[in-house]
């Protein structure tokens, strides 16, 4: 473990943001990249939700806060701050605080290893599928606390189906995620962008392809057990609000509750920005198309300011994308019965992410 | 179990629904700035004609919310009539709806029998306090203003009772004017011997004045006998009285008139003529205009009285060789006669004992409200109620004052 105490040893590739000899200037405009993309991607994504979700009830969506009701949650957020913060009488004052807050930080973590483009990352670890991934595991522990914390028998029943939602579908994803990175051979997440630049089949060289394309049944596993990690529709038993009034949320009011909010979003996106770098090349274009202005492996690679600038916009377009698709899912299926969740992550999704993880794992050492 | 389609379709079908409805338009209608056409008798609000809320208190009485509050007082109105009685009338003070309570059930709108509650269709009458929705009267009938106009009747329906009514109403008023113009017409034609057809009506002041009050016994008795009751009979006599004097004056003046010194022409009083038959054409043509035979019946009937009257007139004057051409057609009788001998004008003009001498309705005496002590202190005697013996009183003096005229014109 002597490793992990060096940063240097653990950056792979550089980051845009080291400008200078300085200390303090890249770690400022690390800082701010993180916060600017914790408080405005979720946002953007929770505005494409709204009006898709609209759109396809027949509804309008936002329309009045903002040009076509973009800055509704704006709005949203600064309601949530005047309101009134109410702490039941029963409930352990210290965890109920912390509680928003512990479930919100790790949220904000996971950004600082996601990679928007060639360098656009905070820093690259040579960890970071597993450091994002452990990360975002922390969030559950939030919701346990909140929910215990609140005494009210419907915030502990939704902290519960919470928990035991989480242990049961972190086990597909990790183990899809495991996949993926025994297919790249690196646990580094600008690594894996990269490895899927050199991926080929035989016989198609000179033509990358995506992990999504061998690994489609990992996707769907990791789409599915990603949804159900953040207790989105139809996976939010731990919310129900026809059984549970609002689950562990039920006590929170203010700006805790839009602590708990932000993080479901945060979580689409940094779900979404995993499965854009897993599966989907990063900020490549189109399978085999290199980014104007760069060069490199399969033409993604050391790009100039258009360039990159490129490959941000289509990491954030395919991450709207994926966002999309949860929304899609969400407003098309009704939620899931608690055993009838259980039951498909721990007899379909936890076997087939097995089996899937020793195909691949055969057919890299094999081929 | 029989597999009807792969596993994992439904799932496919749902997400084909809602992108289906991703790409419809939707269906939200964006109020402030479009509208939505309401239907026609929209319950919005409720409204209120106050002119036409007699304070009966059913609406209030009736609210299962109790959230109508009406407040009013009481007053005289001054009777139509000398002589008549005070009527008392209810007048609205206050009328408010809570619209805070108010369930718009529309019981009240249903009950109101003189249509004075209405919904109307606004809506937009939003508070930011409760106590503000509470809407006075004034506020309700600024409502009352937007109530559309009732929808259309269907093709060939049967006009509601009232504007029937209404309309049978304005018909009679119209043909008493219509009336009334042609017996002016016909006492001009009367009263002058050029014997000018459709002249000019006759000023007022010949018009000949005749106090109502007595009663025409012939015709009184023929009533009861017929079995009126009395208080009709007794009305329609005295308007027999009232056109027979009428008659009478007329010819009276005819012969002053016509010829001073002409032997003395049989009184039109004496014209008497026996209803009961009708007057074949006014009749058919009323009939044919869709009357009711009732109806057509008594307008004939009037209608023929009144020719036979005119015809015997004429035919005194001709006999009196006042001037007059003989056989001269009367007026044609409107073919809507309205019951003519109700709507004589009952005036306040000095009254006359009917048996006084001729020369006596040649003198005209204004009456000031001045009485005669005499007649009064009599009267009142006799256990008469006051206001009997000062109308008698008053006529008493008239007749006297027009005695001493006569007598004064005499000594001169």
């Amino acid at each position: 473990m002597t490793v992990l105490t060096s940063t240097t040893a653990l950056a792979q590739a550089p980051s845009i943001l080291d400008v200078g000899d300085g200390v303090v200037l890249p770690i400022l405009l690390k800082v701010a990249l993180v916060l600017g993309l914790f408080f405005v991607v979720p946002l953007v994504g929770g505005y494409l939700e709204h009006k898709v979700m609209g759109r396809m009830q027949n509804r309008r969506g936002p329309v009045e806060a903002g040009p076509f009701g973009s800055l509704q949650l704006v709005a949203d957020g600064i309601k949530f701050i005047q309101k009134e913060d109410i702490i039941p009488r029963a409930a352990d004052k210290p965890m109920f605080a912390l509680a928003p807050g512990l479930a919100l930080v790790p949220a904000l973590l996971v950004f600082l290893v996601i990679p928007l483009g060639p360098g656009v990352f905070a820093v690259d670890l040579e960890l970071g599928l597993f450091y994002a991934l452990a990360i975002t595991s922390i969030s559950v522990l939030g919701i346990l606390l909140g929910g215990w914390a609140s005494a009210n028998k419907f915030s502990l029943i939704g902290g519960l189906r919470a928990g035991a939602q989480l242990i049961a579908y972190e086990l597909p994803l990790i183990i899809t995620a495991i996949t993926v990175a025994v297919m790249a051979g690196t646990l580094s997440l600008v690594g894996i962008v990269e490895a899927q630049a050199n991926f080929t089949l035989p016989g198609l060289e000179g033509f990358n392809l995506w992990f999504v394309f061998p690994q489609i049944v990992g996707f769907a596993i990791f789409f599915v057990a990603a949804m159900a990690e953040l207790s989105r529709p139809p996976f939010d038993m731990p919310i129900g609000d026809s059984e549970l009034v609002f689950g562990y949320m039920t006590e929170y009011t203010g700006i805790k509750f839009a602590m708990f909010l932000l993080t479901e979003y945060a979580g689409m996106i940094t779900m979404s920005a995993l499965m854009v770098v897993l599966f989907l090349g990063g900020w490549q274009i189109l399978p085999g198309v290199a980014t104007p202005g760069c060069e490199g492996a399969a033409g993604i690679m050391s790009c100039d300011p258009i360039g990159i600038a490129i490959s941000v916009l289509v990491t954030l377009a395919k991450i709207m994308g994926l966002v999309f698709l949860m929304v899609w899912a969400r407003v098309a299926y009704p939620r899931l019965r608690e055993d009838q969740l259980q039951r498909i992550s721990w007899l379909v999704l936890v076997p087939l992410s097995l089996a899937n993880l020793a195909f691949v794992t055969i057919l890299t050492v094999v081929l | 179990m029989a597999q009807t389609s792969l596993p994992g379709t439904g799932l496919l079908k749902g997400l084909a629904v809602t992108v289906k409805h991703l790409f419809k338009r939707p269906a939200t209608l964006m109020y402030p700035y479009e509208r939505n056409e309401l239907a026609p008798r929209t319950r919005g609000v409720i409204a209120l004609m106050d002119e036409n809320c007699t304070v009966c208190m059913l609406c209030a009485r009736e609210c299962p919310d109790w959230c109508i509050y009406i407040d009013s007082h009481k007053e005289t109105v001054p009777p139509a009539k000398e002589g008549g009685r005070a009527r008392t009338r209810n007048v609205l003070d206050r009328f408010a709806i809570d619209f805070s309570l108010c369930m718009y059930c529309g019981i009240c709108v249903e009950v109101c029998p003189f249509d004075a509650l209405w919904w109307s269709p606004e809506f937009e009458y939003s508070e930011y306090t409760m106590d503000a929705l509470l809407h006075e009267k004034d506020k309700l009938r600024e409502w009352a203003d937007t109530v559309p106009p009732p929808p259309a009747l269907d093709e060939g329906a049967e006009a509601p009772a009232e504007v029937t009514e209404a309309i049978a109403k304005a018909e009679k008023e119209l043909e008493a004017a219509a009336q009334k113009e042609a017996d002016k017409a016909a006492a001009a034609e009367a009263a002058t011997t050029e014997a000018k057809a459709g002249g000019s009506g006759p000023k007022k002041a010949d018009e000949p004045k005749v106090a109502a009050g007595e009663i025409d016994q012939e015709t009184y008795d023929a009533l009861i006998a017929e079995g009126k009751s009395e208080r009709i009979a007794r009305s329609k006599a005295k308007a027999a009285y009232v056109k027979k004097e009428k008659a009478r004056l007329k010819a009276e003046a005819d012969a002053g008139g016509g010829d001073a010194e002409a032997a003395p022409t049989p009184k039109a009083a004496d014209i008497k003529v026996e209803a009961g038959q009708i007057d074949q054409e006014t009749y058919d043509a009323l009939i044919a205009e869709g009357k009711t035979e009732r109806m057509a019946r008594a307008k004939a009937k009037a209608a023929w009285v009144k020719k036979e009257k005119a015809r015997l007139a004429a035919e005194a004057e001709s006999a009196a060789g006042a001037g007059a051409p003989a056989g001269e057609e009367a007026e044609p009788p409107s073919p809507t006669d309205a019951a003519g001998s109700d709507q004589a004008p009952s005036t306040d003009a000095p009254a006359e004992e009917p048996a006084a001498t001729r020369k006596l309705g040649d003198v005209h005496v204004e009456g000031t409200g001045e009485i005669d002590q005499e007649t009064y202190d009599a009267l009142i005697a006799e256990g008469k109620s006051e206001r009997i013996a000062r109308a008698k009183a008053k006529a008493a003096w008239v007749k006297k004052a027009k005695q001493a005229k006569l007598d004064e014109e005499g000594g001169a």
